[in-house]
């Protein structure tokens, strides 16, 4: 006995404690209710059945995560084995006779269920699943009539918050195991946990500990029955009176997919479509619940015209008749380059390319950025190879640069995270340990404003030109594997020029098989960037010079010379250079990391405009106000972090006068002389595949069928596309039984057919940067000062968060200073206490918290917070930004 | 409050037994029973901190088993079985006289619990894992009395000889 207890604590554990899927190349046969289909060897028999149009009901299997078998619904019979099988857990082998609607599976089914009824209050008319519900839709499906059952249930206190959003009905829970496996398995946050045993088994967090997890909404989403409800749509409405839309999100240049649901002209809902190239089914919570800000109070729904005492409403020809006498006093009296337009970066490529052409082509500016100084150079950006985020799982490497993902782009994070667990090896090179360090397979620390260091002996080990310990290390990690080196790209902090990061790109484009996925998180910045929202560049991921002729033949000519970033413009428009400032969906007195410049460019500037959703845009200063619509209110087309392109949808009908930013830019340029015929969104997708090269293609009639959207440029991926519309709910992820269960799969649209003969190819090379880059100056280490790294957090005093109640309530907003234990005791005080800060710049006053992920010497700043913080003390200019902390005594 | 150099010396060695170190979250959290008489909140969060877990997971794992105890127990845990051999012995006479018995004491925890497979010493009970029976209410509470003067020496209350031995 003792001897077999050794030996089993000695086994080598090689076996995971999960069924292992791993379908392999062998193809094998198998019959399912007396259907003989071909199948992958190795895959779950429940995937191989729904794949060949049978649905075998389960509530604990879902696509997306590993099998686990517990809750027993998906019985099947299959010849010459012992009992029923789990068909989660049952990997097929060649020859299987399977039958999924035998008298035995039948009571098999019914009696699972009945059990799992036992113990579920039925309180349908009152759950927020009801109506939606896989329990309720396949106890009609397959279960009993009617319950046995006729003792109390059982009673806990209900609901419970286990999160700032999520709510446990511990009552309804069938311990399926989905949201606790998503935790651990999918989100990396095992926060939640069964716990108990028995009929005593629930979901809980440890106390004091909650589900504080950016990706907890998906637990929601995918919670069989209705145990988990999330705070912000809990009993707004029912199934039934929602009405849905495919669309993307665009609250990162992610781009996921989903399911945007409203009811009375009110968004409720937006819950994550599979779309396997992109998302996988996962939102994140900021995405999931930042709807809410489109039914904001504090929109501008009129157009405003400034008048003595503040704005007052005016009408659309009144304040677009200001709007285009101020474009046009400034480009007759001071020439185009008294204009600059700011922003773009969160419209459609379709309102990107009107204010490309309007700017570019009629006004003949290209003072223009759609990026606020927090990104990276437009042309390092569209120069560089670009990765698809599928390559993440076939890749040699994964090096992580200059950003934390989880914070900026969530769910690439997920598919980061998932990769590696595939074990594709992670490279994080951070100045501090962040959300990718638990994963990574080697992480490099560098002081602030240095990236490029470790950066250069890294693309010297991934392009074999050098060795040692810890250089083959790596390299072993990295060989023996094929496939792309991806680098996910992005800016260090707010708090240092891009330089760096400009330098460590070039020294990895040097790399053999290197693509890039650049980490430029504001929702449309990619299809801003690629239509031509940026200095020097012209729609479709070409230069001014290169463009010239091809876009200047519709545009009727192009701006003569390169113009100003958006530190340039805001420069100029202090010195009283730029006399006339459009602001096209941007907030730049939160977004742009120089404060203090943007107060005084508004100050100064002649006319403001501002094309956008909220009139406080430009503080005090806009003279024009003209409201546009924003995500859910109007169709178009997005462009992710990847290149693709995807349709974005109208879900609800505007409030006031809002109108699309480009047919405002239309109605501008109509004042000023030029008419760009464009009426309907097909037509300015029409003229943006015919002008902008790198979307060479892309027309409406592809972008309507192509169910994934495209990638560009086209010709590259057109044997990516999958064709045909997607059946509306089929993606979302707690899978409603399709209707007619065993039919046949639905046949691809008749559209298909008509694929294009041949995707054209870009009329214009596309631009391309392979560096060279400066280096950054290094700055001596000032033993008695912490070096700053200013960047990002998901939740902040971002607009879409704060007017986006449900998030607000949660989200941090005030500045603070983190620093290591060490530093946080040698200035002496305790967490929370407020200490004097002193950088070159100003002097102001912060709280300081100790955390454990920075190291000594460095002090991290959130970027996105209200008060004191990144604006006042950095100097933009200054290579890196060093910082004095005194007591306040 | 983290693992002493001793305790984390023994933790480095019930890990290196296994695999993976998850494995070891049981005898961990002997460990710490032992450590504290029963498993509390900073011993979860030890258990986890030194695995690399969440405490979510450690307690929920720990939730599982009735041997590891969420509230204090004192010193002495007495199972008193009532299942179907005990009970038709006693058991259930058994155990309310040591529950009234020891209704007030700090370190003497009764609980009732399902067959032992001690029906051959029906009425039986387990004096911290310890098999006794069959015995009377007079002879339990003696045997009980006689562990407490420390006449009787009892293993600890995970049922380790030392603690955190398993």
């Amino acid at each position: 006995m003792s001897t077999d207890a050794v030996r089993m604590s000695q086994w080598p554990s090689e076996q995971p404690y999960v069924i292992p899927v791993a379908p392999g190349p062998d193809v094998a046969t198998v019959t399912i209710d007396g259907k003989e289909v071909q199948v992958p060897r190795g895959e779950l028999l429940i995937k191989v059945a729904q794949d060949h149009g049978t649905y075998i009901p389960r509530f604990c299997w879902h696509e997306r995560m590993k099998p686990v078998g517990m809750c027993r619904m998906c019985l099947v019979e299959v010849e010459g084995m012992r009992g029923l099988q789990i068909s989660c857990a049952t990997p097929v082998t060649d020859g299987m006779v399977v039958h999924t609607q035998s008298p035995g599976v039948k009571a098999a089914q019914d009696g699972v269920l009945e059990f799992l009824l036992v113990n579920h209050p039925l309180d349908c008319p009152v759950c927020d699943r009801g109506g939606e519900c896989p329990l309720q839709d396949q106890t009609l499906a397959f279960g009993p009539g009617e319950s046995r059952f006729v003792e109390e249930k059982r009673h806990f206190e209900k609901p419970i918050p286990i999160s700032e959003t999520v709510l446990l009905d511990r009552e309804r829970c069938i311990q399926c195991g989905r949201c606790t496996r998503f935790a651990s398995e999918i989100a990396g946050d095992a926060l939640i946990h069964f716990g108990g045993r028995g009929s005593g088994t629930e979901v809980m967090t440890y106390p004091d500990e909650p589900f504080s997890s950016y990706f907890a909404g998906n637990t929601v989403q995918i919670c069989p029955v209705g145990a988990l409800t999330a705070s912000p749509y809990r009993f707004r409405a029912r199934p039934w009176d929602l009405d849905s839309v495919e669309t993307s999100c665009q609250q990162c240049a992610v781009g996921c997919r989903g399911a945007l649901e409203s009811t009375s002209n009110r968004l409720v809902r937006l819950l994550g479509v599979d779309l396997d190239p992109v998302n996988q089914g996962w939102l994140c919570d900021r995405g999931r619940y930042a709807y809410e800000w489109v039914h904001s109070d504090a929109r501008v729904v009129t157009p405003r015209l400034a008048r003595e005492g503040g704005l007052a409403e005016a009408t659309w020809p009144q304040a677009l008749d200001a709007a285009a006498e101020a474009l046009r006093r400034a480009r007759d009296e001071h020439g185009p380059d008294a204009i600059g337009v700011l922003g773009g970066a969160r419209g459609t490529n379709e309102d990107a390319y009107a204010w490309a052409r309007l700017a570019k082509g009629v006004l003949r500016t290209d003072n223009v950025d759609a990026q606020l100084d927090d990104g990276l150079p437009a042309e390092v950006v569209l120069g560089l190879p670009r990765a698809s985020i599928d390559d993440l799982d076939r890749a040699a490497a994964i090096v992580i640069v200059g950003s934390d993902p989880k914070e900026t782009l969530p769910v690439l994070y997920l598919r980061i995270r998932a990769a590696a667990e595939a074990g594709v090896p992670v490279v994080d090179v951070s100045t501090h340990d962040n959300g990718c360090t638990p994963f990574a397979a080697c992480s490099l620390r560098h002081r602030p404003g240095e990236v490029a260091t470790p950066v250069a002996a890294l693309a010297e080990v991934l392009g074999g030109r050098t060795t040692g310990s810890d250089a083959d290390r790596l390299a072993a990690l990295v060989a023996d594997r094929d496939g792309p080196v991806v680098v996910v790209l992005g800016r260090p902090s707010l708090a240092e020029p891009a330089t760096a990061a400009v330098h460590a790109a070039a020294l990895l484009a040097a790399v053999p098989a290197v693509r890039f996925l650049p980490a430029l998180h504001r929702g449309n910045v990619h299809g801003a960037l690629d239509l031509g929202l940026a200095p020097g560049l012209l729609p479709g991921r070409v230069t001014l010079d290169a463009g010239r002729a091809h876009v200047g033949a519709v545009w009727g000519g192009v701006p003569a010379a390169r113009g100003l970033d958006a530190r340039g413009i805001l420069a100029a428009a202090a010195d009283g250079r730029i006399r006339t400032l459009v602001l096209l969906g941007c907030d730049p007195l939160t977004d742009f990391p120089d404060r203090p410049l943007v107060e005084r460019a508004l100050a100064a500037v002649g006319t403001v405009v501002v094309v956008g959703a909220f009139a406080d845009a430009a503080g005090g200063h806009a003279d024009v106000v003209l409201p546009t619509t924003v995500w859910g209110e109007q169709d178009g087309s997005g462009t992710n972090l990847e290149g693709r392109v995807q349709r974005l949808a109208r879900k609800v009908t505007p409030g006031g006068a809002a109108m699309e930013a480009w047919r405002i830019a239309g109605e501008l340029a109509a004042r000023l002389g030029v008419d760009f015929d464009l009426e309907l969104t097909a037509e300015v997708q029409d003229e943006i595949a015919r002008v902008a090269p790198a979307f060479a293609g892309v027309d409406a009639a592809v972008l309507r069928r192509a169910r994934d959207g495209v990638v560009l440029p086209l010709v590259d991926h057109a044997d990516e596309i999958a064709w045909g519309p997607a059946p509306l709910g089929a993606g979302v992820s707690w899978e409603p039984i399709p209707a007619g269960a065993d039919a046949e799969p639905v046949p691809a649209d008749a559209e298909a057919a008509a694929t294009p003969t041949g995707p054209p190819a870009p009329p214009v090379a596309l631009w391309e940067w392979r560096g060279p880059a400066e280096p950054a100056p290094t700055v001596p280490v000032d033993a008695y000062a912490l070096r700053v790294v200013a960047a990002r957090t998901l939740y902040g005093a971002d607009r879409a968060v704060l007017e986006s109640p449900s998030l607000a309530a949660f989200a941090p907003r005030d500045a603070v200073l983190l620093v290591s234990r060490t530093d946080r005791d040698r200035i002496g005080v305790a967490d929370g206490d407020r200490v004097r800060v002193t950088s070159a710049r100003a002097t102001v006053e912060l709280p300081v918290v100790a955390d454990a992920r920075i190291p000594q010497g460095v002090a991290f700043l959130p970027a996105n917070r209200a008060g004191a913080g990144i604006g006042d003390l950095v100097d933009p200019d200054a290579a890196v930004t060093d910082l004095r902390v005194e007591t306040l005594r | 409050m983290a693992f002493s150099g001793t305790e984390r010396r023994r933790a480095e060695e019930i890990v290196a037994r296994y695999p993976q170190s998850r494995s070891a979250t049981l005898p961990l959290l002997f460990l710490v029973q032992d450590r504290d008489g029963w498993v509390t909140p900073q011993g979860i969060e030890d258990v986890a901190d030194f695995l690399g877990l969440t405490p979510a997971v450690v307690l929920g794992t720990c939730s599982f088993y009735t041997m590891f105890k969420l509230s204090p127990v004192g010193k002495l845990v007495v199972s008193v079985c009532t299942n179907v051999s005990c009970l038709v012995n006693g058991g259930p006479q058994l155990h309310e006289h040591l529950r009234r018995e020891y209704a007030r004491s700090d370190d003497v925890f009764i609980e009732e619990v399902e067959c032992l497979a001690a029906c051959d010493r029906a009425p039986a009970l387990q004096i911290n894992y310890d098999f006794h029976g069959p015995l009377t209410g007079e002879q339990a509470v003696d045997l009980i009395e006689r562990h407490r003067s420390g006449e009787l020496t009892a293993r600890t209350i995970s049922g380790t000889a030392t603690g955190g031995e398993v």
